[in-house]
This record gives structure tokens, C-alpha cells and sequence, in this order.
């Protein structure tokens, strides 16, 4: 359905200094071309209004959030981009040599697999004889791992929200 | 239909799949303007349920991953992403 786009600049720059400030305090930057970054954000905001989740704006969303989770921003793929490509998908986020300039910024490959071969939740291993004092959780966008009862709120590196984690390791003793 | 037009010159039968959101796509087309050639672009995520659909089903031919943007070169070829070289050779320019 067609949308409406009336993002309002002043929501750009809040959803800017946002991330910013989330990216450098996990260890992430930001693409500093503000204009290319802002348009990215403007993209974020537009899903989050007309599918209730920032999903990735240089992708298609199915527009139900349990087949999107994958897309969220930050994307379950930025990581291994960053590492290959030295950017995730859009281009929001950048390894420090592409940030510098020393290294130029190319359009980066998809890697999402189609829809068919996308697997929605890992298997968790299992403990084995060993018993846990508390099952081990991972956050599928930044592989942080905790072991409690439950996963946080928010991921205090990612900061991705609960329904991100996937059962890694669980008591079968 | 849901294909927009941009005229320019004739350079071939261009048809992009694009996304509204997506600044890969606008870069595309900022570069077909500036080359001023003509060409027709569809942006997936502005079109209704069932045109979606069948949009993706053309697309999916060309481009299995469905990824954006996606440019047919006169229902030969496709160029997936903003490769501006490749675009500007394929339209010979």
C-alpha cells in the first residue's frame, strides 16, 4: 500500500544521536556521511510507522514482524557484512577504515538467504550429562551470550530486544 | 499499472525494481537521471498485497534473492545492486 512519507527532520536527528550514541558505546560506527545516513534513518522511521518495527530499508519486508525479526535493525547479517565488507547491507554501519576513507565504500552483496531457506531458529546444543546452572542465551544480531533463567529486555551490546535471543544451550541432565 | 515512467533517451528497455526506503535505489535512479535516459521503475514496497506478489514473481526470474535494487536491461539481463560501472557500460555510455 502506498505511504505516506511525513517523517519529521527533528525525529531524524533524535533516531541519530540514538544510534550514535549506541554504536560507539558497544564498539560500532555509524557511516559518517551524515545526508547518507539520515536518508537510511528517514527509511527506519518510515517502517517502524507503516509495519510497527524498523525493519532494514534496502530490503522488502514480508510486513509480519515474525518472518522480518531477521531484518530488524541492526540486521541479524551486519556483523559478518562488516567483517567481509567493512559495512552491513545499507551502508548504516561501517569498520573504521571505511569511516577513515581508506577504504571506499562499495554496494555490499545480500546475504539474507531466501525466504524458502531462512532458518528462523538455530537448535539450541544440549548439555549433555553436564547440569547448567542456567540455560545460555544467545542475541542472534550480535552473539552476545548470557546464562540466566531469561533474556534480557534489551541486549546490553546490541541492543536488540528480547524477542532477538535464541536458546544456545540447554539442560537436558 | 504500476510502473512509473521517466522519459529521457532511448538507451533500451530499462525496468527497475525498487524500494521507496532504500538509498542503493535512489542512487540508481539519481544516476539514470543524470545520464538522462529513459527508463520505468516499480517501488515494491509502495505496492498493494496482490501486485506485490506478482511483481516479486517477475523479479524472483531474474533476481532469485529478490534483493534491491534490481535492473532489467531489455528482458535480457539484470544487474543486481548499484554497480555504476556495469550500469553505464550495459546502456553505453
Amino acid at each position: 500500500m502506498s505511504y505516506k512519507d511525513t517523517v519529521d527532520l527533528h525525529d531524524i536527528d533524535t533516531l541519530f544521536d540514538t544510534l550514535s550514541q549506541d554504536a560507539e558505546s558497544a564498539g560500532y560506527i555509524l557511516n559518517p556521511d551524515k545526508e547518507f545516513t539520515k536518508a537510511l534513518i528517514r527509511g527506519l522511521i518510515v517502517n517502524q510507522e507503516r509495519y510497527g518495527y524498523p525493519s532494514c530499508p534496502c530490503r522488502l519486508a514480508d510486513q509480519k514482524k515474525g518472518d522480518d525479526l531477521d531484518i530488524i535493525c541492526p540486521c541479524n547479517y551486519r556483523d559478518a557484512d562488516l567483517n567481509e565488507h567493512g559495512a552491513c547491507y545499507c551502508a548504516l554501519y561501517v569498520t573504521r577504515d571505511i569511516a577513515d576513507g581508506k577504504r571506499p565504500l562499495k554496494p555490499i552483496p545480500e546475504r539474507r538467504p531466501p525466504k524458502e531457506e531462512r532458518i528462523k531458529k538455530s537448535r539450541p546444543v544440549e548439555s549433555g550429562t553436564t547440569r547448567l546452572s542456567h540455560p545460555v542465551w544467545r542475541y542472534t544480531v550480535c552473539g552476545y551470550l548470557c546464562a540466566r533463567e531469561n533474556p534480557p529486555e534489551v541486549c546490553p551490546i546490541c541492543k536488540a530486544q528480547k524477542e532477538r535471543f535464541e536458546e544456545f544451550l540447554i539442560n537436558n541432565a | 499499472m504500476a510502473m512509473t515512467h521517466i522519459s529521457g533517451s532511448d538507451k533500451g528497455d530499462l525496468v527497475l525494481y525498487t524500494l521507496s526506503t532504500c538509498i542503493w535505489c535512489k542512487k540508481t535512479k539519481a544516476l539514470l537521471n543524470d545520464l538522462g535516459v529513459q527508463y520505468d521503475y516499480v517501488d515494491m514496497d509502495n505496492l498493494d498485497d496482490d501486485e506485490r506478489e506478482k511483481k516479486m514473481e517477475d523479479l524472483k526470474r531474474w533476481n532469485p534473492k529478490c534483493s534491491f535494487p534490481s535492473i532489467v536491461i531489455n528482458n535480457e539481463k539484470c544487474i543486481v545492486g548499484y554497480d555504476e560501472e556495469k550500469i553505464k557500460e550495459v546502456i553505453g555510455v
